[in-house]
C-alpha cells in the first residue's frame, strides 16, 4: 500500500484523525509531506507557529505567543478578540527533543493535560502523533462537555427545558 | 481561577437543576437500574421516581424500557452522541491548523531547495 502510495503525487488534502484512546487519553494524528525537522521547525519557532496555531475559521486571533522551547522552559499564547478580553493558555516544555519529541504541561487549569507531540519521519514523509493525557476520567470528560462552543450553549438549552419540564410537574 | 474551575465542573451537570436527577446519572452511570432500585436508593416514592425519570428521558438523557413489569433505566445516548460530536469539532479544528501548517511545511521546504541551492553554488 505504502508503494503504491509513494507514486502518486502528492495529495492537496490530507487527513487528520482524533481518537479517544482511553478514559484519560486523546490521540491526534496526521502526515506532512517533509522531514521531520522541517515540521518540528514550524512547532519550535514561535513566529512559525503564530502562522498556523489559529487557524482563520476559529474566528479569534492569536495576541502574543512566547515559547522558550527546551526543557523546563516555559510558554504563554494569548487569543481574543481585543487584548482587555483575552484567553490565555501557558505551560512548560517538560521535554524537547530536536526534531523527534516535545512534550509540555497545559496549566491553565487543574485538568489540563499533559500533551506529547511526537515527529516519525519515513521516506521524507513525517507522522505527526500528538497524545494529550489528561489528569483523570473526569478531567476529559469535563473537557469534552465544556471546551466546545457549542456545548454550553447546548447545556444551557437543555437546563432551560428540564426547569420547564419540572415546572409543569 | 477557582470560579473559572468550577464553571467548568459544573457544565455536565448544569443541564440538570436538581440533585436527585444528578444523583440518577451517577447511578446509571454506573450501572442500569430499575425504577424501584433508583426509589429504593434515593428514598422517594415510585412516583415521585417516575416524574423524575420522566424528565431526563424527554431530555434524551435517560432511555427506558419496559420487560415484564420491571422498567429498567439507562443512560441515554445523548451523551454518548454528545462526546462523538465534539470529537468531529475537536477533529475539525485541528485539520484547519493542520491545513495552515502544511502551507508553512511548504514554503520551508521551498526555502531550503533553495538555500541548499546557493550552498552548492
Amino acid at each position: 500500500m505504502d508503494a503504491r502510495r509513494e507514486s502518486e503525487p502528492t495529495p492537496m488534502t490530507n487527513h487528520t484523525t482524533v481518537e479517544r484512546k482511553s478514559e484519560r487519553e486523546l490521540v491526534i494524528k496526521r502526515t506532512f509531506y517533509a522531514p521531520a525537522r522541517i515540521v518540528f521547525e514550524a512547532w519550535t519557532k514561535p513566529e512559525l507557529l503564530k502562522r498556523w496555531w489559529v487557524p482563520k475559521s476559529a474566528g479569534l486571533s492569536l495576541l502574543s505567543c512566547e515559547m522558550d522551547v527546551r526543557v523546563g522552559g516555559r510558554y504563554r499564547l494569548e487569543f481574543g478578540h481585543e487584548a482587555s478580553k483575552s484567553m490565555a493558555f501557558f505551560g512548560k516544555y517538560i521535554e524537547v527533543t530536536p526534531h523527534s519529541r516535545l512534550v509540555w504541561t497545559n496549566e491553565e487549569s487543574d485538568d489540563g493535560p499533559v500533551t506529547t507531540v511526537t515527529f516519525e519521519e519515513t521516506s521524507g514523509k513525517t507522522l505527526l502523533v500528538l497524545h494529550e493525557l489528561y489528569p483523570s476520567k473526569g478531567a476529559l470528560d469535563v473537557a469534552i462537555a465544556g471546551m466546545e462552543d457549542g456545548m454550553p450553549e447546548s447545556f444551557a438549552q437543555l437546563d432551560e427545558l428540564l426547569v420547564a419540564l419540572s415546572a409543569r410537574h | 481561577m477557582v470560579q473559572c474551575r468550577s464553571t467548568r465542573f459544573d457544565a455536565p451537570f448544569a443541564a440538570l437543576s436538581d440533585a436527585t436527577r444528578r444523583g440518577v446519572l451517577e447511578q446509571l452511570g454506573r450501572a442500569d437500574a430499575s425504577i424501584t432500585d433508583l426509589a429504593e436508593k434515593f428514598h422517594m416514592t415510585l412516583t415521585g421516581m417516575q416524574k423524575h425519570v420522566g424528565v431526563l428521558e424527554q431530555a434524551g438523557l435517560v432511555t427506558t424500557e419496559k420487560v415484564g413489569r420491571v422498567r429498567t433505566c439507562k443512560l441515554g445516548l445523548r451523551r454518548l452522541e454528545e462526546e462523538a460530536a465534539w470529537i468531529e469539532g475537536y477533529r475539525q479544528l485541528w485539520d484547519a491548523r493542520f491545513d495552515e501548517l502544511d502551507k508553512v511545511v511548504e514554503e520551508l521546504k521551498r526555502k531550503e531547495k533553495v538555500d541548499g541551492r546557493k550552498k552548492r553554488k
